[in-house]
């Protein structure tokens, strides 16, 4: 029970506070991200406030229902960090690399959809260069394919990896963009499915 | 000079208030569709009128607190839009720390920190947090864009707050906050008569290729509305005569269109529009602080010469 007060404590004083005064995530068509599990949200990746800004960016009364899919190589390593994110933050572990069958990498990614859970996503695998997308992985079309009512809500960061790139550790305030995007559903053709994801997650981002 | 209902500062905001609920009637007459731009700028101008009568009536940590905010969001927003180099990052963090301390010198009234504290030190220093670091592609850039966006963002908009500790007690009418309000008023309602009197009568651009929809009939019509609103505040606000009243509003109607014009030349270079969306219907906060960063040290100094 505690790590969830825990959890809520810790988004309402210091994540919301911090992304509101620090960063200004300014979120584009807020009107299509889900209003309830299940849900996919995906994402690129540049940075660890990735996560804490696509869970903070739904209403409140999700966030018990929110779990982002996180690497296990690099969150589960030591007592404290493997506390702080599998009970407070509520990560799903992903064993990534390794070549393994996707049913037994992202097993619990489905289990957590069918449960009813809104799962976040980074199909890049990693967090790649600031302000690029990287090679989109294929774990996202099984997941669609194996779970093909659940809506897919695309969102593309921009400048997050500015704020905390991958290597450092202290944050420098910019301003941010997320776009999210027009749900996607699976339709049976994954280079299709594939290439609509990566535009709706790629391109030059105008801010205009 | 505690503040009361028959306070300058809290008529001449009640005036403020009266004034955008016209203007609201007016707009929600002219603009059906709620979401035009009219309408998201009037209630963006609601949001700026709010939090600045709470800054210049709570008390003088308050408005310090909220000046710094905006000189944050400001250099914030300045950065998000410049190229920054990956190597900086350390620099642009001392840069940022460098507003809570210049806000603290105006905290304690240290004048001559104040004035040199970003002009010297910041100037001096952040090349050096620079070369420690040891990155030489780009520089002078880095250097440049960085110090320009430290001058106009944290220094020049900090003068506002110097304005509230400037020492009063030869004019008894006279308060920090209503030095501020008066300053404020006049560069936003200039803004505004330029650009009333450019859709009236504008014929004549008078900059193309910066900004091509300022015209000469635009400029004239804000000079002689702020020369006039002048006149008629100073007396309230201030300790000027009629002719330094005179000389304030032609010296911020003038001022603030050179602001104005900076700010879209920097846009035009960067190939944006607005510089962001915090305030809707306005652009970014540079979209609307950008004439007080020519006015506010400009006015300050004008004023400190004359009469402190």
């Amino acid at each position: 029970m505690w790590p969830l007060v825990l959890r809520l404590l810790f988004f309402l004083l210091i994540v919301k506070p911090f992304l509101l005064l620090a960063v200004g995530v300014n979120v584009r068509n807020r009107n299509r991200l889900p209003r309830r599990g299940p849900a996919l949200i995906v994402a690129n990746h540049n940075s660890h406030l990735d996560a804490l800004v696509l869970v903070a960016m739904l209403p409140l009364r999700l966030l018990f229902r929110t779990r982002p899919a996180a690497s296990a190589e690099y969150f589960l390593r030591g007592r404290w960090r493997t506390w702080f994110a599998t009970q407070v933050i509520g990560i799903i572990p992903v064993e990534t690399g390794g070549g393994r069958p996707h049913d037994e990498v992202l097993g619990k990614v489905q289990d957590a959809l069918a449960a009813g859970d809104i799962v976040i996503f980074f199909p890049e695998g990693t967090r790649g260069e600031p302000e690029c997308l990287g090679k989109l992985k294929t774990g996202i079309t099984w997941l669609a394919q194996q779970l093909p009512d659940v809506p897919i809500c695309p969102v593309r960061l921009c400048g997050l990896g500015r704020v905390l790139p991958k290597g450092d550790w202290l944050p420098v305030p910019f301003f941010c963009d997320a776009w999210v995007g027009e749900p996607l559903r699976w339709e049976g053709d994954r280079q299709r499915f594939m290439a609509i994801l990566a535009s709706s997650l790629g391109g030059e981002v105008s801010r205009q | 000079m505690p503040l009361t209902l028959t306070s300058p500062i809290t008529v001449i905001l009640g005036g403020v208030w009266a004034l955008l609920m016209l203007a609201t009637a007016v707009v929600w007459q002219l603009a059906p569709a709620p979401d035009s731009e009219l309408r998201q700028r009037i209630r963006s101008w609601w949001l700026i009128v709010a939090l600045c009568s709470l800054a210049l009536t709570f008390n003088r940590i308050a408005a310090l607190l909220f000046f710094g905010l905006v000189s944050f969001l400001a250099l914030k927003e300045y950065l998000t839009l410049i190229p920054t180099r990956h190597a900086d990052r350390r620099v642009l963090f001392w840069a940022y720390l460098s507003i809570p301390v210049q806000y603290y010198w105006i905290g304690i009234e240290w004048y001559g920190m104040f004035i040199i504290f970003i002009p010297v030190y910041m100037f001096l220093l952040l090349p050096v947090a620079m070369v420690l670091i040891g990155e030489t592609q780009g520089h002078l850039r880095a250097a440049g864009t960085l110090h320009w966006g430290l001058m106009s963002m944290v220094f020049s908009l900090s003068h506002l707050a110097f304005l509230l500790v400037l020492p009063q007690a030869q004019y008894p009418h006279v308060s920090g906050p209503g030095l501020v309000l008066f300053l404020l008023l006049l560069t936003e309602l200039n803004d505004v008569a330029q650009f009333c009197w450019g859709k009236l009568l504008g014929k004549h651009k008078i900059s193309p290729t910066v900004s091509p929809n300022k015209t000469v009939e635009g400029f004239a019509g804000g000079v002689v509305t702020t020369v006039l609103l002048s006149v008629l505040l100073a007396p309230w606000l201030t300790p000027f005569s009629v002719r330094d009243a005179l000389l304030a509003g032609a010296l911020i109607a003038v001022a603030g269109f050179f602001g104005d014009l900076s700010l879209s030349a920097l846009k035009r270079d960067l190939g944006i529009k607005d510089s962001g969306n915090l305030l809707p219907g306005h652009g970014g906060i540079l979209d609307r602080v950008d004439s007080l960063t020519y006015t506010a040290p400009l006015f300050f100094h004008f004023t400190r010469y004359l009469y402190f």
